[in-house]
């Protein structure tokens, strides 16, 4: 192909975008729609991803030692409960730490002024090399003599990894569908194109035009749908997310969800969203060349 | 060159359109192919322009065989042989300009060589006056002449004309038979396929008949009266 078609058949393209406006708008509005989807679910699975993993890095286990025991026993547990497997560190806090640090989460508070430190236990704070083996190094904790009692968050933990993994599931699922679904309205609108043009795609054919000239402005059309739906998406997202993320930190006093900036989505997010835009847009308009292309 | 030897065509319906056809044109030569309705000359020229592949025999046109040619060499064939129809199909939203320029323009044309080569060719067949009007303003012979101008404006060695007086009265008939004998006269090889048994009388020039499937008489009309006496 020579470089002076270059400009006619983009202009080709370009023309039969407006040619068939009502579908093309449709097109665009379909990709964007599924695009935003898709994007919303990325980003909540990308969240959640980071929730699990903070969660993770900060869930520790705290092992009560037995009110019997004297300071000496309780300290001398720490050796034990640092050659368990899986135990990346466990930190002594005695009744009088314990007790300083319960002033200071209960300040000013009148209900708790009568507590002792003798009314507390000493405790380990134990910190885990693998979160995911929680269930099974607390087992292995609640064995030792001279522990009275141990408090493992890992129903919390492992809700939050079943949750993370149902939601893989559902993304990479939704993801398909929708991809498809932009696949074959982007397909649907090239056909269209094609079909109104038909009679100079057979005219093209008979005088000699090669069959990459002839798709070319049909890939260009599918293209530059698709890319148009993926910006418009992509700006949707991002007001969108920023908007939404607002809203929960207003309401989200205990600051429960910890929702990443969108600029930090923002490189991923940018690739995905241009790759599915020229993915959908290229392919959708290959496909339904192929049988007009057979004059 | 347009050559063919005992070429047969058979459908996927198993009929078979061509029952050993062997015949050939010269460069610069003016012929006509006559024959009733299924007797196969609609395939000779889809074989011609590789619209079809024979199923047995050799097919050479301008160069290529078409037994053999491949799929990406179709197009380069199709530059070589101008095909004119009955039914003109010209683009109705498009100029006689447009619908010239666009036949140069999708085989890869610069704008230069479109803007000097279309005016020559709609004068060469009678159009320059009419650059600028859309062929439903056309009448049925200038519309066959815009046909003509768009086969002829890639400079293509052959041309096949399909019925080109089909739809028109006998005076443009003759008027478009004498353009493409002009044509011809500057060089490019002339098929015309007809039924008009008075135009193939008044030109004498070299007739290939066919009949179910095969070549039944080939020659000038003076030659088969001849040989008939």
């Amino acid at each position: 192909m020579k470089l002076n078609n270059l400009g006619y058949l983009l202009k080709e393209g370009f023309r039969g975008i407006f040619l068939h406006g009502f579908m093309s708008f449709a097109a665009v509005c379909v990709t964007v729609a599924c695009l935003v989807i898709v994007g919303s679910f990325s980003a909540l699975a990308y969240n959640l991803d980071e929730m699990v993993q903070e969660l993770n890095q900060t869930s520790e286990i705290l092992v009560y030692i037995d009110a019997d025991l004297s300071d000496a026993e309780a300290r001398s547990i720490g050796t034990k409960i640092n050659l368990l497997d899986n135990v990346l560190q466990a930190t002594f806090v005695s009744r009088e730490e314990a007790l300083q640090d319960f002033v200071a989460d209960h300040d000013g508070d009148s209900a708790f002024s009568g507590v002792q430190a003798s009314d507390l236990r000493h405790r380990y704070v134990v910190t885990l090399e693998d979160n995911t083996k929680m269930k099974e190094t607390d087992a292995l904790l609640k064995q030792l003599p001279g522990v009275a009692k141990t408090n493992a968050a890992y129903e919390l933990a492992e809700g939050f990894t079943t949750i993370q993994n149902v939601l893989h599931m559902v993304s990479a699922a939704v993801i398909v569908v929708l991809l498809i679904v932009s696949l074959l309205i982007i397909s649907n609108t090239v056909k269209l194109a094609m079909y109104d043009r038909k009679d100079e795609i057979a005219i093209m054919k008979m005088v000699g035009a090669t069959n990459g000239f002839i798709r070319l402005p049909f890939v260009v059309e599918g293209f530059t749908l698709g890319m148009m739906g993926a910006i418009l998406a992509f700006g949707l997202e991002w007001v969108g997310y920023d908007a939404l993320i607002q809203k929960i930190a207003a309401v989200d006093a205990l600051q429960l969800f910890n929702f990443v900036p969108f600029q930090e989505l923002l490189i991923p997010m940018v690739i995905v969203f241009a790759a599915a835009g020229m993915f959908v847009g290229i392919v959708g308009s290959w496909t339904s060349i192929r049988k007009f292309m057979n004059v | 060159m347009i050559e063919f030897n005992n070429v047969v065509k058979s459908y996927e319906q198993g009929n078979k359109a061509l029952n050993g056809v062997s015949m050939q044109i010269e460069d610069g030569e003016f012929c006509f192919l006559i024959g009733p309705s299924g007797s196969g000359k609609s395939t000779i020229i889809k074989l011609i322009t590789g619209e079809l592949k024979p199923t047995s025999g050799t097919v050479h046109v301008n160069g290529y065989s078409l037994e053999r040619i491949r799929k990406r060499e179709i197009p380069y064939l199709r530059r070589t042989v101008g095909v004119v129809f009955q039914d003109y199909r010209l683009i109705d939203k498009m100029t006689v300009y447009e619908n010239v320029a666009f036949a140069m323009r999708v085989v890869g044309a610069r704008e230069k060589e479109i803007k000097d080569r279309v005016p020559y060719v709609l004068e060469l067949v009678g159009l320059e006056s009419k650059m600028n009007r859309h062929p439903h303003e056309m009448s049925g012979g200038e519309q066959q002449r815009l046909a003509i101008a768009r086969a002829l404006v890639n400079n293509p060695s052959t041309i096949i004309a399909d019925e080109p007086t089909g739809n028109l009265d006998p005076e443009r008939s003759f008027e478009i038979m004498a353009l493409l004998q002009e044509i011809n006269n500057l060089g490019t090889t002339m098929l015309v396929v007809t039924h008009d048994q008075n135009l193939v009388e008044l030109f004498n020039k070299r007739v290939i008949s066919i009949n179910e499937g095969l070549v039944v008489s080939d020659g000038t009309e003076e030659e088969q009266t001849d040989e008939a006496e």
